[in-house]
């Protein structure tokens, strides 16, 4: 890849201020959200609109700041896995996982070999349920509540409720699973659970045509998504989005991959990429991204290993672990992108400073790129394309 | 009997029987969506959950009935009963059998379609007067709507008017009865006219996939945002009975009306009638939903033509066939 500052080329900067607007245009200012059916949460868009054309967009997001980060200033290493599952609520799993990968990089902890193929496996099985959420929501925002769209909805509903019984049956939770402890998992796979997995795996494949008929293969889906909200690869990089939204517009970028961290160094990843960089393309990567899984899920549980599922360290009595004093970054790869962990600890038994990257606010900064020059529904369809979580935006 | 009583007898009855089949057209759908949708539907009140309409009714009236401090309110609260009463008043030249027709006009599709078109008032009454700008927006793309798809709805129904030669909707009927239904013969003139009637009057009515005055996941609610209680049932109500009297309507100009293989009667109205409301909500519940533009790209680029060429088409049948 060519180093980025030579490829950039100067854009117009989106954030303008309003002042520069033209003042005889008479552009109507739309408050879309925070309490709009269609924020995915409390999120807001000032639109300033030209009839239904948009020509500026400006986000503001915060509403559900609930001071996670400033939390864990005060909370003990292991209470904190538990507090960052409400983070991307649509995908705990992987959150716990970044967050104890490192502070186990920081306590340069092995993780045995099964914990780790359990954490991939519950990451790829996380994946499958968020990237059918994911489309349930974006059919919802496209075809409304009261039609076509919330028929795919609740099919999709339908089959992420499969994946979360598994999860129960491992870890006793539906949603906020505190699985993940430092140096393992904390709940070992029950007898009979692989079975399940597979019943459920075939379950959702077999389906899976059923909702493509309706959304990706659909005539009508197209002309909603084809062409609209175009990212472009090098906007993508600059502004820091990744996962399925950068591999959607050409860039081939996967940690699954590109940093093997779990099981993918065992596992090989095949990692999905689009070119057009609009709503179908992002779609036609997080299909693509949920039909890998399905083959991942087999295959991790295939060659599962037998053994240990915890270091059994790092101490006897867990609320007293303390990292040593340094910093740590660890990213991996959620279903919403790079999710990372930056950890600065000063030896006792809280973290110094703990932020959090997530994916979703990058996604989200594409916005004002993205918007102006869209209407009013183009606006939802490529607010929901980019498969924003506020949880994890706002923290 | 003067034409006075016998409209209001005949009048009061269908608007009855109408509001009825609303409430019941309204639990049919839910089931048929549930079902569509892997789930149950209401199962709670009443046998089968029939009574749900009732109950949902029941607990609009209780509601407050809001009217915003920047509205206007006398626009505010005209709107829902106009859109109530222009939705009914299109079943007045709706011949449901052979003696049941509140008022047999002779320029009857005439009627229809002049009270049809002025569905698109209420709702921009209502887009202005809510002083809300989600609610502008869906008038906005409401009249648009409106006002472009009533020349296709308007070719399709002259395709009928030309080939049986009058405007009578009850003539119309007989002549099906008489000879054969439009859709059957000629079926390369009456299927895509019946098609084209039936998208047109979609779109007039805001049904899915032409939904978007109202676009939910877009404009919140479009011209329905602020309005609470029995003025949110009345305009609810009069998109249910849009759907129901352009079903009627669709069924009298093409199918034959209350005409069947056999025992003709309201019966066959009635069957044909549902039968075609269902296939609307069977559509609704799979589609997704037209961007405003695409859907004015639809109407301009591809139904218009059709239309004049289907009225064309009509009228060389007419001079050198029948």
């Amino acid at each position: 890849m060519t180093p980025l500052a030579a490829t950039v080329r100067p854009r117009v900067n989106p954030y303008l201020s309003i002042d520069a607007l033209d003042p005889e245009a008479e552009l109507m200012l739309l408050h879309f959200g925070p309490q709009h059916p269609s924020t995915h949460g409390v999120f807001r868009m000032d639109l300033f609109l030209d009839g239904e054309r948009i020509v500026k967009a400006v986000p503001h997001c915060g509403y559900l700041h609930r001071a996670v980060e400033k939390l864990c200033e005060k909370l003990a290493y292991v209470q904190l896995p538990p507090i960052v599952d409400k983070n991307d609520y649509v995908a705990p799993m992987t959150n716990e996982q970044a967050l104890v990968m490192a502070f186990e990089a920081m306590l340069k902890l092995e993780v045995p070999r099964r914990a780790r193929w359990m954490r991939a496996l519950f990451a790829e099985l996380q994946r499958v349920a968020s990237h059918l959420l994911w489309l349930g929501t974006f059919s919802l925002d496209l075809g409304g509540a009261l039609g076509g769209g919330s028929t795919v909805f609740i099919y999709c509903f339908r089959e992420r409720e499969l994946v979360l019984d598994l999860f129960e049956a491992v870890t006793g939770a539906r949603f906020h699973y505190n699985t993940h402890s430092i140096g393992g998992n904390r709940h070992d796979l029950p007898a009979g659970w692989g079975a399940k997995v597979k019943a459920a795996l075939d379950t959702i494949e077999a389906r899976l045509p059923e909702y493509l008929a309706m959304t990706l293969h659909n005539h009508l889906f197209e002309q909603r998504t084809r062409g609209v909200g175009v990212l472009d690869g090098e906007l993508a990089l600059e502004l820091g989005v990744t996962g399925p939204n950068l591999r959607a517009s050409g860039v081939d970028h996967d940690l699954r991959r590109d940093a093997p961290f779990h099981a993918y160094d065992e596992v090989k990843v095949n990692v999905a990429t689009a070119r057009g960089g609009d709503c179908y393309a992002r779609t036609e990567v997080r299909v693509a991204e949920l039909v890998e899984s399905l083959r991942l899920c087999r295959a991790l549980l295939d060659g599962m290993p037998e053994g240990p599922i915890n270091s059994g360290k790092p101490t006897k009595l867990p609320v007293q672990t303390k990292l040593p004093a340094g910093q740590q970054y660890v990213g991996i790869e959620t279903p919403r992108g790079e999710l990372g962990t930056w950890v600065i600890a000063d030896g006792s038994q809280h973290p110094y400073r703990l932020k959090l990257r997530p994916p979703s606010l990058h996604a989200l900064s594409a916005l004002p790129y993205l918007l102006p020059g869209q209407t009013v529904s183009d606006a939802i369809a490529i607010l929901g394309s980019l498969d924003p979580i506020m949880g994890e935006v706002d923290r | 009997m003067t034409d006075f009583t016998h409209g209001a007898l005949y009048g009061g009855g269908i608007i009855t029987v109408i509001m009825t089949l609303v409430a019941l057209a309204l639990w049919g759908e839910r089931k048929m969506a549930a079902r569509m949708q892997s789930r149950l539907g209401p199962t709670l009140v009443g046998p089968f959950g029939l009574l749900q309409p009732v109950a949902d009714v029941l607990k609009l009236l209780q509601k407050e009935d809001i009217v915003p401090d920047e509205a206007d309110r006398v626009l505010f609260n005209l709107a829902p009963p106009l859109g109530a009463i222009g939705a009914l008043a299109v079943a007045a030249v709706v011949p449901f059998s052979a003696s049941i027709i509140g008022a047999d006009l002779d320029a009857g599709v005439l009627y229809l379609l002049a009270i049809g078109a002025l569905g698109v008032l209420p709702v921009f009454i209502a887009g202005w007067g809510s002083n809300n700008k989600f609610a502008l927006l869906g008038a906005m793309r409401a009249i648009a709507q409106s006002v472009s798809y009533e020349v296709p709805l308007v070719l399709a129904a002259l395709v009928p008017v030309i080939l049986t030669g009058t405007m009578k909707v009850s003539a119309i009927v007989e002549y099906q009865a008489q000879h054969h239904w439009l859709i059957a013969w000629p079926f390369f003139l009456g299927v895509p006219a019946f098609v084209l009637f039936m998208l047109a009057m979609l779109a007039e009515s805001n049904r899915i996939p032409f939904d978007i005055p109202e676009a939910e996941s877009e404009l919140v609610a479009g011209i329905t945002t602020e309005y609470t209680g029995m003025k949110f049932a009345l305009f609810y109500m009069a998109e249910y009975l849009h759907t129901l009297i352009a079903s009627a309507v669709a069924a009298a100009l093409f199918l034959g009306g209350w005409d069947g293989p056999f025992a003709p009667g309201l019966h066959w109205m009635a069957a044909k009638t549902l039968g075609l409301f269902a296939f609307v909500y069977w559509v609704r519940w799979t589609l997704l939903r037209f961007r405003s533009d695409q859907l004015m790209a639809l109407c301009w680029r591809w139904l218009v033509p059709t239309g004049v060429a289907l009225v064309l088409g009509a009228a060389l049948w007419v001079v050198f066939v029948g």
